[in-house]
């Protein structure tokens, strides 16, 4: 059984519609990376299965259970995590409590969690009482992340990691990405700069213009000439 | 030809004068030079009074600051908030505890007795309530439809004029008049060295002012729903996607500001002696001076600028009439907009 399934999603904001039916699946720890022009639907696609976008038809299924329409307070407590593209940590906030507004939900034991996360990154371990909004682009999108998995969750959204960052922190970036495949955590990863994400992806998925134009493996779209000449820069 | 005018007339419209260097400097000396005049020559008494009232003023300041922060509009009513928990406490020292037998037993020197620690309360409790009704009511409606600022806080002055007339008409019904007075149990004065004369009832307020203080920045800096406050006021929408109720949150946004503006209304009232319906709409402009002077959605701004403020305004009547004061405050406010929009600890545009 897919850990997730969106079906035919029609979504929008106000009365344009932006996604026209896109259907997207994730197996259990697989990585599932997104491409597509600018304006194709990657974004909304996110928040359409994050419930900050109300689908107006099609459905989302995760880990068995219909979650269309339901909203974002809840999905947390079920193992959905998000991290959104732009202001996706609290500046005004030291980095511990970002950490801890990430398991806001559960009312206690955040303690633990904060330190395995520290273990994970730790950069985040070093600036702890650092606000967020002083830190590097690097360390928000660390600390971004870090927030997202404060409850233990099973699926994440990143919604492009990489945006803002130079190419070598983006490298650093994508590893902390894999690291967090190794935990069993599974993604869908919206990106502009496809080439690192396809390779520490499974499958992906083609948009245009707010629907499905092809689904492959990562590891073939990124061998496929016609795709690197349109998606990845020649 | 017609261009040329055209562009002209632009720049006459865009000229402003703090564009010019010159104008900046002079205002920030003329500035210096009064702020030094008012600590040197300053009566010493004057000053610790008016760092004593200023704690009162800092309780409403924090609280617009606060619903700002969170709800994004200046809240013209929060004037009215600390008429009605003046006016809640007043009705029931004046109106209805008598009746109940419980007597002005004095407090040691202050003015007032005991049952002023049962009528605050009943004031902040009032204040509370009526703010998040007001919430419940209509702003909820408003944020659903996504309304500009200017409607929330046009809707606010409405809030606070309905506030008022119903003060006004339950004073006349009740009192027959629109000047109550406070019974004054004492007229003692703690003299202290310098000349330094202190109501003990400004030290009173001094006092339940900072305690209210402290506890407001332990609430914010410790407690789960104080951290969730904040992040919601940091980022709203990354609140609610790490399961934040936001609208939980704004209720208590609601409730802690009316309440404090309750407690610096009712204490306002007893330093004074006396209560009237116009008690907080008369604070409006020194809270609006604080908030902007210390950089609004600041809390240690409202802080500071509430002190700077309140000093200022005491401060002046060593040589004008006091009838001026707010006037005092609404020139601070002009300048600080000025030379530094942003206020003393607020962050301008470009920080953001």
């Amino acid at each position: 059984m897919p850990l997730l399934e969106a079906a035919d999603l029609v979504a929008g904001y106000g009365p344009v519609d932006i996604l026209h039916g896109v259907s997207l699946r994730v197996e259990p720890g697989e990585f599932v990376t997104v491409i597509g022009p600018n304006g194709s639907g990657k974004s909304t696609l996110l928040k359409a299965i994050f419930g900050l976008v109300t689908p107006r038809r099609g459905k989302v299924t995760f880990d068995g259970l219909d979650i269309t329409g339901i909203p974002t307070e809840r999905l947390v407590l079920r193992g959905l995590g998000y991290v959104p593209q732009s202001a996706n940590v609290f500046a005004a906030l030291t980095v511990a409590e970002n950490l801890e507004m990430g398991a806001f939900v559960r009312k206690t034991g955040a303690a633990g969690r904060i330190r395995e996360m520290y273990e994970l990154f730790p950069d985040l371990a070093e600036s702890r009482r650092r606000r967020a909004g002083n830190l590097s682009g690097g360390q928000r999108q660390m600390l971004a992340l870090a927030r997202a998995l404060m409850l233990d969750p099973k699926l994440l959204l990143l919604d492009e990691p990489s945006a803002g960052l130079s190419p070598g922190v983006m490298q650093t970036m994508f590893g902390q990405v894999k690291n967090i495949q190794e935990q069993g955590v599974a993604a869908v990863i919206v990106e502009q700069n496809a080439r690192e994400a396809l390779s520490i992806s499974q499958r992906a998925y083609v948009l245009a213009d707010g629907g499905n134009r092809l689904e492959d493996d990562a590891a073939e779209l990124l061998n496929d000439p016609e795709i690197v000449r349109l998606y990845l820069g020649g | 030809m017609r261009e040329r005018m055209a562009r002209l007339r632009d720049d006459r419209l865009r000229w402003h004068p703090t564009a010019n260097p010159y104008v900046r400097m002079a205002l920030w000396v003329v500035g210096g030079v009064l702020a030094a005049v008012v600590l040197i020559f300053g009566e010493p008494s004057l000053l610790v009074n008016g760092l004593l009232l200023g704690s009162a003023l800092a309780l409403a300041a924090i609280g617009v600051t606060l619903i700002f922060g969170i709800l994004g509009f200046a809240h013209f009513a929060h004037g009215d908030f600390m008429t009605l928990g003046a006016f809640v406490a007043y009705g029931l020292l004046v109106g209805v505890f008598p009746a109940w037998g419980l007597t002005q037993a004095g407090l040691g020197p202050f003015t007032f007795g005991f049952p002023l620690l049962l009528a605050l309360p009943a004031g902040v409790l009032a204040a509370a309530a009526l703010a998040v009704g007001l919430d419940w009511l209509i702003y909820r409606h408003l944020r659903r439809r996504l309304a500009a600022a200017m409607t929330f806080a046009i809707a606010a002055l409405g809030a606070a004029f309905a506030m008022r007339a119903v003060i006004r008409g339950t004073m006349q019904a009740g009192w027959d008049t629109q000047i109550g007075q406070l019974p004054r149990e004492s007229r003692q004065f703690i003299q202290l060295p310098l000349d330094i004369g202190i109501p003990p009832d400004n030290l009173f307020l001094g006092l339940a002012a900072a305690l209210l203080i402290v506890g407001l920045y332990l609430f914010l800096a410790r407690t789960r729903t104080g951290k969730a406050m904040r992040a919601t006021a940091d980022n709203p929408e990354l609140a609610r996607v790490s399961g934040v109720n936001t609208q939980l949150i704004i209720y208590w946004t609601w409730a802690l500001g009316a309440g404090l503006a309750a407690v610096a209304g009712t204490l306002i009232a007893v330093s004074q002696a006396q209560f009237t319906p116009l008690l907080g709409w008369k604070m409006l402009i020194p809270i609006f001076a604080a908030v902007i002077l210390g950089g609004i959605g600041s809390l240690y701004g409202a802080l500071l600028g509430a002190l700077v403020i309140s000093v200022a305004m005491e401060v002046s009547t060593q040589w004008i009439s006091p009838s001026y004061k707010p006037a005092v405050a609404f020139i601070i406010m002009l300048v600080v907009l000025l030379i530094r929009p942003q206020g003393i600890l607020g962050k301008s545009a470009q920080d953001r």
